[in-house]
This record gives C-alpha cells, sequence and structure tokens, in this order.
C-alpha cells in the first residue's frame, strides 16, 4: 500500500477495515471501559496518541532495528509511550485515571498498536504511518463510543454523566436497564454492530464452513 | 490454606480473566475455532501466568515499590512508573528462555506449544494478571497462586467457546452475522452464564 494516498490511508480503517469488526484486533482492553461516555472518551483519546506515535517511531527507526529483535525494540517504544500517557493521566484526570485502572497500562498489549506498527509503520514512511495510527485509532474510537452511548444511555439514563432520562430511583420515569452495565452487554451490542456493518457493506461477510443442504424433507418447509 | 483456596476459586470463576475482565480476547476469538489448538494455548497460558506473575511480583516488591530500594541505600527512590516497561519486558523474556528451556529439555511440549507461546506475549491476559497483582498488592504466595488460578480461568473458557463454536459451524446463521458477529453474541451468552457464580461471595 505504498502508493496509497493519505486520505485512504485516514478514512479506511474506520467503516472499510475497521479493526474491531473485521481484523479482530484490539478487543481485549477495551470492553471494560464503555460502561461511560466520560472513561471511553478518554481512553479512545489515549490509544489514539498512542498508535499514531508509535507508529511514527516505529517508522522512524524502521531501517535500522534488526530483523529478528524487532518486536522487543516495538514492544519498547510502544511501552514507553503508554508510561507517558499514564502519567499524564494520573497528573490531570486522576479521577478517570483511578476508574480506567489496569487497562491504560493494558494498551500496551492492545493488538491494534502492536498490529498496525508491525503491519504498516515497518513498511511504510513516518508520515503515512503516521495517519495510519490516527485513522486506525478513530476506526476503534467509533465502535468504543457507539458501544458506550448504547451503554450508558439504555443502562443509566444519562449521556456524559448529564441525566437525560430521569431514573425511577430519583423520581424519574425510567427504569434503567442495569444489563447494559454489566459485561456481557458489550459482546452483544458489538455482535449485532457487526451484523448491522455487514448488512450495509456486504463484502466483510466471512464464507461458511459448510453450506447448508436445501431442505428434503417435505415438513420442513 | 483457605485464603488460599478461596483466592484461586476467585480466580478461576468469579473474576475469569476472559469472561468478566475481558482480557486476552483477540486471540480468544482469533485461536476457539478447534479444540485442540485451544487446548495448546491454554496450557500455554496456565505455564506463562503462573511464572510470570510471582516473577513480577519479586521486582515489584524489591526493586520498583516506593522505598523498596532501601537495602541499595536509596529509601527516597519511587521507581514505579517504570512499572509497564518492567512488566512487559520480563514476560517477553521469561517467553523467549521458556522457548529455549522447553525445545532443549521437552520436546514434546514445544512441539505441543508450537507456535503459541510467542503469541503470548500481547495476550492482554498475562500483562492483566501482573497489573491486578500490583494494584490488589497480593503477597508472593498470593501472587502464585493468583497467577495459576487466571491462567486455568482462562484456559476453561477458550476451551468452552472452542467446544461451542465446533457445533456451530455446522448451524443455518444469518449472513451477516456469521463468523465474528455469531462468535461475539455466544461469548456473551457465556459471559452472562459466568456471572452467576459472582454472587458467591468467598
Amino acid at each position: 500500500m505504498a502508493d496509497a494516498s493519505a486520505k485512504q490511508v485516514l478514512f479506511e480503517p474506520i467503516f472499510s477495515n475497521n479493526p474491531i469488526a473485521l481484523q479482530i484486533l484490539g478487543i481485549c482492553s477495551a470492553l471494560a471501559v464503555t460502561t461511560s461516555m466520560n472513561v471511553t472518551l478518554v481512553m479512545c483519546a489515549a490509544v489514539i496518541a498512542v498508535t499514531a506515535f508509535s507508529n511514527l517511531a516505529v517508522s522512524l527507526v524502521r531501517a535500522q532495528i534488526p530483523g529478528s529483535i524487532r518486536i522487543i525494540v516495538q514492544m519498547t517504544i510502544i511501552a514507553s509511550l503508554v508510561i507517558v500517557v499514564d502519567q499524564v493521566l494520573k497528573a490531570y484526570a486522576y479521577e478517570i485515571s483511578k476508574q480506567l485502572s489496569v487497562f491504560v497500562g493494558l494498551i500496551i498489549t492492545n493488538c491494534i498498536v502492536m498490529g498496525r506498527a508491525e503491519g504498516f509503520a515497518m513498511k511504510n514512511g513516518p508520515w503515512l504511518s503516521f495517519l495510519d495510527g490516527v485513522g486506525n485509532g478513530l476506526g476503534y474510537s467509533v465502535l468504543l463510543l457507539f458501544v458506550a452511548f448504547f451503554r450508558e444511555l439504555l443502562g443509566a439514563g444519562s449521556l456524559f454523566g448529564v441525566s437525560l432520562m430521569p431514573v425511577v430511583n430519583e423520581g424519574g420515569w425510567y427504569i434503567p436497564n442495569g444489563l447494559l452495565l454489566l459485561p456481557p452487554s458489550a459482546f452483544f451490542i458489538i455482535g449485532l454492530a457487526i451484523w448491522g456493518l455487514r448488512v450495509w457493506k456486504p463484502e466483510q461477510v466471512e464464507e461458511p464452513d459448510f453450506k447448508m443442504s436445501r431442505h428434503t424433507v417435505k415438513e420442513a418447509f | 490454606m483457605e485464603h488460599y483456596i478461596s483466592l484461586i476459586l476467585k480466580a478461576i470463576f468469579v473474576e475469569n480473566m476472559a469472561l468478566a475482565f475481558f482480557l486476552g480476547m483477540c486471540t480468544f476469538l482469533a485461536i476457539s475455532k478447534k479444540i485442540e489448538a485451544a487446548a495448546g494455548l491454554g496450557i500455554a497460558v496456565v505455564v506463562v501466568l503462573t511464572i510470570t506473575v510471582p516473577v513480577n511480583n519479586l521486582l515489584y516488591n524489591t526493586i520498583l515499590r516506593e522505598g523498596a530500594l532501601e537495602w541499595a541505600g536509596l529509601p527516597n527512590v519511587d521507581l514505579s512508573f517504570l512499572g509497564l516497561l518492567t512488566y512487559i519486558g520480563v514476560i517477553a523474556a521469561l517467553i523467549q528462555i521458556m522457548e529455549m528451556v522447553l525445545d532443549k529439555y521437552i520436546p514434546a511440549l514445544y512441539a505441543a506449544l508450537g507456535v503459541f507461546l510467542p503469541l503470548i506475549t500481547v495476550n492482554c491476559a498475562i500483562l492483566g494478571a501482573s497489573l491486578f497483582m500490583v494494584e490488589r498488592d497480593y503477597t508472593f504466595g498470593e501472587s502464585v497462586v493468583y497467577g495459576f488460578g487466571a491462567g486455568v480461568g482462562w484456559a476453561l473458557a477458550i476451551i468452552a467457546l472452542a467446544g461451542i463454536r465446533e457445533k456451530l459451524k455446522y448451524s443455518d446463521v444469518p449472513e451477516g452475522l456469521r463468523g465474528l458477529g455469531i462468535t461475539f453474541i455466544t461469548v456473551g451468552l457465556m459471559s452472562l452464564g459466568f456471572m452467576s457464580f459472582s454472587g458467591i461471595s468467598l
């Protein structure tokens, strides 16, 4: 993809080649932080920053890295960036960094960062790699914010901590759906989101392992 | 003793790495198409976790923690910000060493684990367990038990999912939901099942 245009590199990962929905990357550290929009937004910003700058750094030194130790070098670059992000969050957004707990640290093993560094930044120039990092970070953010939107709105009746649908406990009318604040709901929402995305863009549908044979028994019709 | 038993049960069921904390999801979804592969990966995760969590615990308590360098005459040094870099370094190095040792002395196990060993470096369940260990201030003994329990929990979850997916591929799934979509929903249902353990207080 060396001749890919900057715009393509930036926008392709958002819907056409979404890192979560299609590449199965970076699901790990993400799902637990989607119970409220605030926390999710901070997490997304952190991931975009780390992906973009790690791509940039890896791309700058790509000619110097010996092939056999490249994973360790990439890991070190990524880990250093995550430490910076972690310290910044602790200094300026302490409350949110407490809520994110270990998940900021887990950006290191977020496969998006590693996957893009290995798959794109090792082969492309610094500017394109930087854009690719931003694009993939955005693709990840779009899906994450989508999940968080539904979980916070239906689970707690609010968005960004501002109450939109007053809940019954506080004298309102909305009975919150507690399931959406529990972990399993994130899986359902992502599963359904992938379904929606694939109905919209049918070329992403996977080939079945087995073709269903036609019904041969009369009652089955 | 009772304390350790409750800790291990908690790590396996109540706080299941994969289904309650979503850790190690990428490999969890990618390598769960066949039971044999899933079992191989599961065993590798158990082994790696049981070793890395205690080692990181030792490092944290003797070098990184605030005031831990007192034995070296530096009582005011707090290196805990280097934690992330240290843990991932330890994990990557240990996995490399394990690979070499297994290759030399237990080739059968090495062949069975195959490509899964290097893959584990980027499995968030491994780093996650180390970070949880630090956050919850486990002692050395507790960290051994916790590492083992967390690994077994993850292995159980991936083997169960692989079993379900092996059956699932014969079923007639709506087109857009095929593959990844239905897998997500299956994992959601499994996670719902595991939530029932959270009522148990140990």
